[in-house]
């Protein structure tokens, strides 16, 4: 039972929260009474333990995860920069994709079936500034909706309600989650920052506090804050350095790469014993808007040694987890706000776009790429963005269910809305998740005719039965109209798509069904 | 409209919100001139957001005025600029035939310009070590508050333009220039300042190849604010580039200039949000100038949303960040009214609203958490910590930069903010000032302190240490001193903003200054002595631990974080 269920059923309604955990010892208990268990029993219990990689500046997904069956179209949109096509590493079991030659390490790790590549991860009318764009991530809003806490803190909120009062407990005496390096992130904002910002395990410091009581006024406010933060500072600082003290000897890392370095502490913290659920690290530099590449010579240069610093670090990460005996218990994934257009600009760089790859790595992911490459058109404008197949939410969502087994109905509260889960990773504990096998290398599930159309095309979808969505997409991304989003039987449909009054150009027609979710482009002309 | 009829109207129009707003703030104090209580306690809370610290010196010049006059006075910024920074750094690794080497030390770089990379990294490090200088040494005057400001504001990078010392001057030196000058103006003159086209790509948006980088956040970020509705579109952007298309850099000089050819010639038609305005394209060599004033002067029109835009962030610097519904009606809304009516001047904005009820009202006081240079440098200067004369220039630029460095540590790198935002305490929902203080950064700040007080910093032989001992001698007249309790009320009063009980007072002076007596006279009679036998070393001895242990209790505790 989870604790409010608990209180619902059994409180009356005048007793509040916080007094009655006040009120209580609860180590003095110990497990024997029905009351403690149920106080105590509240998070699920669990030593798994998720890796966010947060990607700063707009990565550049059409040059890490490249489209090799659409080359011609790929290099046409932007030559000045393109991967020659001898260049990408290819991929066991694909022939269509490839990866950016720096990321030598993922390659291995994907074809040892421990990684998944997510395509074109967005969400509807994307948003092209860093500052927007990133909350809309941490926080898992719509485009439009603004948020104030983020997904990491809403789970957490959810899993430790209460939190920070009356914290450490006995059950949860570490950190609910730890971001490495110096800001706290949006992310794990719940009702409270819900992370530990830390850049050294090993070091502490003691705190005073004279302890006044503060009045409800914007001061007392900021000082309960800077107390609080002190007091955390002080008890779980002692916890994490002796999880550090405990590990004494791990795998190597360049020290010349600081995501490399951040995920060396998250190894460290992990196989220490913590029983902290979210690590946050971030590295920088993403935002290419020139000289992405030597001009020279496109595989080196500046988004080369971004791909290797991410790459190589994954690879150490993972190849130190398993030293430790610890990779049962990880994931990670990595994200950016968002990624660059599709064509490239003037300066040997690109600007601010829209959908881009999700990398999601660990021993016991379900391995493979999720998705198909994203359509280029032959001769790509300016403004063409790569539209979105896959809601950046159903990653988070999925990861919450088949890593940390969060139910359905809690999945709602935390993603605040329904999100169609997508196979990503295989935890016993959480039992079966339903998930099919993805149907998308090769098997091509929506067409439209005639194309390029004047004024209407009809679209034609194979669906595997279940919740079943048509939407039709601009080159901004944006989703502009919905042609069907219901139940069907399993079978081949039909649906049509009115353009009169439209702008001429590239529309998408995009495809959802449960997990599988493709793109197809239409080209309105006179 | 007369001043007069401006308060009149404006003036508490409340019941906006039947419930207060966010359950915390209740504030319905409006720009009413400010007619309570003029003390130390008050002028303590003027100086403290617009100075870096309170200095003695400054409370005791202040406090003698009126309020009105103590805001004129700050308000009255110098015209000219400090002197520039110099040449602290030696020339190893530097290309023999780069014009720095024709730089001497201890003379300035600014006016030679440099093609090396070190070099360059060496004198961005000069320019901000002399940035930290200037608000130790700020003479009475908002100007240093209002420069860090304007560069949160007007963000730029300097790893972003390869730190080009000379680019980072300029940029500075426009920041200084226009600290409280026309905002209009400073919106034209930033578009084309070296470091910005240079960080926001704007040097590279051609006709051929647009870049919309700086067109994106000229709206976003520096003039209309994300969040009106309805608010530009991205065609909006778009366009917005095409009308800064054409603008380079010269190698040689560095100077900025139009190149036509580079510029998109065609007419650019806005979106309905700017009633569809349509700048007309020009192709001759005026023509770059001509439509960057047609497209300032078309979101200036949109002056609801500048001004309110930049009037909030004014008093999200100044006051706090809960802006509630009363504060929007009785303060930011007749705030944006003058600031439009004036002409997009700033310094009559900051008048109105430093000699506010507003500004004084109990809910706008010790509730800003110090930003790392508010905390460093504020530390500093209160406590008149001796720094090397800028004449001795090595020695003066090495603390300077171990200064900078603290900062840094603490997530404060003055002219490389974490991104084109600026720093995320000044925008970032819901928790501003907040995101200053979190696990890492706060044992950052603590041993900052206990490093200043205790042991000091220490580079080739030179010091930088609180002198305890002194700065209550010169600070406290003996016949306050020697009482231990009006000492530490003293004390108390001046460091910080927010009151601590009588009990932890108590405790406080039995277990420090009183070394766990009970009786008041045993400091009294070490203070008195610290007089009447100058030079005895216990009794020196004795007075500085106590002191030391005082300062420091007193810095540690979180009251300390709060202006």
């Amino acid at each position: 039972m989870k604790r409010r269920d608990f209180f619902k059923q059994t409180l009356p309604a005048s007793v509040t929260l916080p007094a009655l955990l006040n009120g209580f010892s609860v180590k003095a208990f110990t497990g024997a009474s029905p009351l403690v268990q149920a106080l105590m029993g509240t998070a699920t219990d669990t030593d798994k333990v998720l890796v966010l990689i947060q990607l700063n500046g707009g990565n550049d997904g059409l040059n890490m995860v490249i489209p090799i069956d659409i080359y011609r179209d790929y290099y046409n949109a932007r030559s000045n920069i393109a991967i020659p096509q001898n260049k990408i590493l290819p991929l066991n079991g694909t022939s269509k994709t490839g990866l950016h030659p720096s990321m030598t390490g993922v390659q291995t790790l994907f074809n040892e079936n421990k990684v998944a590549i997510v395509q074109a991860v967005g969400y509807d009318k994307p948003n092209f500034s860093h500052f927007r764009a990133t909350d809309i991530w941490m926080s898992a809003s719509d485009s439009e909706q603004v948020l104030y806490t983020g997904w990491v803190g809403r789970y957490l909120n959810l899993e430790f309600p209460n939190f920070p009062h009356g914290y450490p407990t006995a059950q949860m005496p570490d950190p609910l989650a730890i971001q490495i390096g110096s800001v706290a992130s949006l992310a794990s904002q719940g009702s409270f920052p819900m992370a530990m910002t830390i850049s050294d395990p090993t070091s502490i410091y003691d705190f005073n506090n004279v302890g006044d009581p503060v009045p409800s006024t914007p001061w007392g406010k900021e000082l309960e804050y800077i107390r609080m933060i002190m007091g955390q500072t002080e008890a779980y600082g002692n916890v994490i350095r002796a999880a550090a003290a405990r590990v004494t000897s791990q795998g190597s890392y360049p020290s010349n790469n600081d995501l490399a370095q951040q995920l060396r502490i998250v190894a460290r913290l992990v196989k220490g014993g913590l029983k902290t659920r979210v690590y946050m690290v971030s590295t920088g530099g993403f935002d290419t808007h020139s000289s992405q590449v030597d001009t020279a010579d496109t595989t080196i240069g500046t988004h080369a040694k971004l791909m290797a610093r991410v790459s190589d670090a994954i690879k150490c990460f993972m190849d130190d987890l398993k030293g430790l005996g610890v990779d049962d218990r990880v994931i990670g994934m990595t994200f950016s706000e968002f990624g660059r257009r599709i064509k490239s600009n003037g300066s040997f760089g690109t600007d601010h776009g829209a959908a881009a790859p999700v990398i999601v790595f660990g021993k016991h992911v379900r391995g493979g790429i999720i998705g198909t490459n994203p359509t280029i058109s032959s001769n790509a404008r300016l403004n063409d963005n790569v539209p979105y197949q896959y809601d950046f939410r159903s990653i988070y969502a999925s990861l919450l269910r088949q890593w940390f087994c969060v139910s359905d109905t809690d999945l709602k509260t935390v993603m605040l809305k329904d999100f169609p889960n997508i196979p990503l990773c295989i935890n016993a504990a959480c039992g079966a998740t339903g998930i099919d096998d993805v149907r998308n290398d090769g098997e091509q599930l929506i067409i439209n005719y005639p194309n390029p159309f004047v004024e209407r095309t009809t679209i034609t979808f194979n669906t595997k039965g279940g919740h079943t969505m048509v939407q039709v997409l601009d080159t901004m991304g944006r989703v502009i109209r919905v042609l069907t989003d219901r139940i069907y039987t399993s079978g081949t449909y039909t649906v049509t798509f009115d353009g009169y009054g439209l702008p001429l150009g590239v529309y998408y027609a995009r495809f959802q069904n449960g997990a599988t979710q493709q793109v197809r482009p239409m080209l309105k002309t006179r | 409209m007369d001043r007069r009829e401006f308060f009149t109207l404006k003036r508490r129009a409340k019941a906006t919100s039947p419930k207060p707003y966010a359950g915390l703030r209740q504030i319905y104090s409006g720009l009413a001139p400010y007619a309570g209580a003029w003390t130390e306690k008050e002028v303590i809370h003027l100086l403290k957001r617009t100075m870096f610290g309170a200095k003695r010196a400054d409370i005791e010049h202040f406090k003698n005025m009126s309020l009105s006059q103590a805001v004129d006075e700050l308000l009255n910024v110098p015209t000219s600029l400090p002197a520039p920074p110099v040449k602290n750094y030696d020339n190893s690794d530097i290309d023999a035939a780069d014009a720095d080497l024709t730089v001497a030390p201890g003379t300035t770089w600014v006016n030679t310009i440099s093609k090396d990379f070190t070099a360059n990294s060496r004198r961005m490090n000069s320019l901000k070590a002399w940035w930290i200088g200037n608000m130790i040494n700020q003479d009475r005057s908002i100007r240093e508050k209002m420069i860090l400001f304007w560069h949160n504001h007007w963000t730029t990078e300097s790893l972003m333009y390869d730190e080009i010392g000379t680019y980072g001057y300029r940029y500075h030196s426009l920041l200084c220039e226009s600290a409280l000058g026309n905002f209009k103006k400073l919106v034209k003159d930033m578009t084309l300042n070296v470091a910005m086209l240079r960080y926001l790509n704007g040097y590279l948006n051609t006709y051929t190849a647009p870049d919309e980088n700086y067109a994106r956040e000229l709206q976003e970020l520096f003039t209309l604010g994300k969040e009106n509705n309805p608010n530009y579109t991205e065609d909006d952007v778009m366009t917005a580039a095409r009308v800064l298309t054409g603008w380079r850099i010269k190698p040689e000089d560095e100077s900025v200039y139009f190149k036509p050819q580079d510029h998109d010639k065609n007419s650019k038609t806005f979106s309905s949000f700017y009633n569809g305005t349509v700048i007309a394209g020009r192709s001759d060599a005026t023509g770059g100038e001509a439509e960057l004033d047609d497209l300032i002067n078309m979101i200036f029109a949109k002056s609801v949303e500048v001004s309110e835009f930049i009037v909030k962030k004014l008093y999200t610097w100044f006051v706090y960040y809960t802006i509630g519904p009363d504060t929007i009606t009785n303060v930011i809304k007749p705030l944006a009214q003058q600031f439009r009516d004036s002409g997009w001047e700033i310094k009559p904005v900051l008048a109105t609203l430093l000699k506010s009820e507003h500004f004084f009202d109990a809910n706008s006081q010790g509730c800003l958490i110090k930003s790392p240079l508010d905390m460093i440098v504020g530390l500093i200067r209160e406590f008149d910590v001796a720094m090397p004369p800028s004449s001795d220039y090595v020695n003066y630029y090495n603390m300077l930069e171990f200064l900078h460095n603290q900062s840094v540590l603490m997530q404060q790198n003055i002219g490389d903010p974490p991104g084109v935002s600026g720093w995320p305490a000044y925008y970032q929902l819901p928790q501003f000032y907040e995101m200053w203080i979190n696990h890492d950064t706060m044992p950052k700040r603590e041993r900052f302190i206990d490093q200043l007080i205790t042991t000091g910093y220490m580079r080739d032989n030179v010091k930088l240490i609180i002198d305890p001992v002194t700065f209550t001698k010169n600070s406290f007249p003996r016949a306050l001193a020697r009482d231990p309790n009006l000492l530490i009320n003293a004390i108390v009063e001046v460091l910080y903003r927010v009151p601590i009980s009588d009990a932890s007072k108590a405790r406080i002076k039995t277990q420090i200054l009183l070394s766990g007596q009970v009786q008041d006279y045993y400091w009294t009679d070490e203070w008195d002595r610290l007089y009447d036998v100058p030079g005895d070393a216990v009794t020196y001895n004795t007075v500085y631990t106590r002191l030391r242990d005082l300062y420091k209790y007193l810095m540690n505790l979180a009251e300390y974080q709060l202006a």
